[in-house]
């Protein structure tokens, strides 16, 4: 089954310290990949970076920021091919941003 | 063959099997709530065809084989990718399962267990859950039992298989570094389930009373999975001392008895012979947990029996641990009693004091009732007094209620 890991942690802090995280991040990866689990994956910009858009009456309004205001916010995703819902687990809590913010699991829908 | 006597040798084996086949049946799609539909329409087979053709030799390997045709029936009507997937992998198994007939069938109970609580299931639709699928409890049965209505809980029940099947949880039982911590919500969940059959003392609302007793089947087939837990054998042999003592709770005229005026020759040796071996086994294992520790203090309760008073002293020391590791407010007021009757009423009330701050006590039934009943002990009539007026007020159990009553009524007798 195929899984998103997405992790959500504190924005600032997350981009201010990119550089010296980035180390522990990609050995993770490495891993990953290794174990033959790995499908996709990318980290994002800042969330003063978003752009939220919605289509409503057939007029559209573009709105500068993310779509929720908070503290965290997604910073990046995983997507993995594992057999059950415990290994996505081992794998969210091998998750470096696991010990700083919050990794959330969800099974991907397949079409 | 009479319609009744198929119909009892069904039910007999609904109920003996219920949850090693739904176990089975749901062990490689994870789907549950599939495996329990295909297990009801073979019941309903069953009932159909023994009649005439007499019941088989193996009933239970009989009604696997018509349950696995129905999933089989019911994923070639789904014709979807994954179910086209399932399909085959059933067929393989139905296969297999005809080639060695005779094998007994697997028990895969404590994997489904183990599913239902699971880390990723709400804690509170954990126990329901097991009852379901494990002891084939309907909604309206398990709603009852936990105070929710059959409505809201058949909504739970079917939200949480949904997402054992749509999330992946495994049916299976965790791998050593993580089975402690995982068996503990199963064991928490059997616990729950007992707490609520033992929350009706006369038995009179039969499916509370089914509840204690299911529950410690539960726990037998915990134990007899997994023989070496400590753990498990701790909550079993706690579940037996209660049991050993439910009767004795009510007098003939069904007034509540507290623990310490119980007559020990109400209570039923057997069950505490039972408890005390399984005590014994845990103790021999490395590591005690909450529940080893807690049976620990229905022995100490017990040994009243043959000498005439409970052991305050190693009761007093065992909650001592046990607030140590679970800091909880409710070990805690059991210390404190322990504390008074070992060590005088004015230390327990000292200890109780140190709950006066916690907002939860406001509306904590035992916290009030302990409290009268060691400020009475003291000679503080007026504040035993309005202690026991909020205990009163709390209490849900009429019978309880009488009691404290009686006792609020002696008190103000010694006053004049």
């Amino acid at each position: 089954m195929k899984y998103m890991l997405m992790i959500y942690e504190d924005d600032a802090d997350r981009v201010a310290n990119m550089d010296e995280r980035m180390p522990n991040c990609s050995a993770y990866v490495e891993s990953m990949v290794k174990a033959g689990i790995y499908v996709a994956g990318e980290r994002l910009r800042g969330a003063d970076t978003s752009t939220s858009v919605r289509v409503a009456g057939g007029k559209t309004s573009v709105v500068d920021g993310p779509y929720a205001e908070a503290k965290e916010q997604l910073g990046g995703f995983h997507i993995i091919d594992v057999p059950d819902l415990d290994t996505a687990l081992g794998w969210a809590a091998r998750c470096p941003s696991a010990s700083r913010g919050v990794v959330e699991v969800r099974p991907v829908w397949p079409l | 063959m009479s319609e009744e006597n198929a119909r009892q040798v069904a039910a007999d084996v609904a109920r003996r099997g219920y949850g090693k086949l739904v176990a089975l049946l749901a062990s490689r799609t994870r789907d549950v709530a599939a495996a329990e539909d295909a297990l009801s329409e073979a019941l309903v087979s069953a009932l159909a065809e023994w009649p005439t053709s007499g019941i088989p030799n193996a009933p239970e390997a009989w009604l696997l084989t018509v349950a696995r045709r129905r999933l089989i029936d019911a994923s070639r009507r789904r014709r979807t990718r994954v179910a086209a997937k399932d399909h085959l992998e059933l067929m393989a198994d139905e296969l297999e399962a005809a080639a060695g007939n005779t094998s007994p069938i697997p028990d895969e109970r404590l994997a489904l267990m183990f599913a239902c609580a699971h880390p990723a299931i709400a804690p509170s639709v954990r126990a329901p859950l097991i009852l379901q699928t494990i002891l084939g409890f309907d909604a309206a049965a398990v709603g009852s039992a936990f105070l929710v209505s059959p409505a809201t809980m058949a909504q739970r029940l079917v939200r949480a298989k949904k997402k054992i099947k749509d999330a992946g949880i495994p049916l299976e039982v965790p791998d050593r570094p993580n089975l402690a911590a995982r068996l503990d919500a199963v064991l928490e969940a059997i616990y729950a389930a007992f707490a609520e059959g033992w929350s009706d003392p006369l038995g009179i609302e039969a499916h509370r009373r089914d509840l204690a007793e299911e529950a410690i089947f539960l726990g037998r087939l915990v134990v007899s999975l997994l023989p070496d837990e400590a753990e498990s054998l701790g909550l079993l042999s706690l579940m037996l001392y209660a049991q050993a003592r439910r009767g004795a709770r009510r007098d003939a005229g069904g007034e509540f008895v507290p623990l310490e005026e119980q007559d020990p020759r109400d209570w039923d040796e057997e069950l505490i012979a039972e408890a005390e071996a399984l005590l014994r086994r845990a103790n021999e294992l490395p590591g005690s947990g909450r529940y080893q520790l807690e049976a620990a203090v229905q022995s100490a309760h017990v040994v009243r029996r043959r000498t005439g008073s409970a052991d305050w002293a190693a009761i007093e020391a065992i909650y001592g641990v046990l607030t140590e590791i679970t800091g909880s407010p409710v070990v805690i007021i059991n210390h404190a009693v322990a504390v008074a009757r070992s060590r005088g009423a004015a230390a327990g009330i000292a200890e109780l004091d140190t709950l006066a701050d916690d907002a939860r006590m406001r509306d904590y039934q035992p916290y009030w009732a302990a409290r009268a009943d060691l400020l009475s002990r003291v000679g503080a009539v007026d504040e035993a007094d309005r202690a026991y007026e909020q205990a009163i007020g709390l209490e849900t159990d009429a019978a309880v209620r009488r009691f404290l009553q009686r006792r609020r009524a002696e008190l103000s007798r010694q006053r004049q």
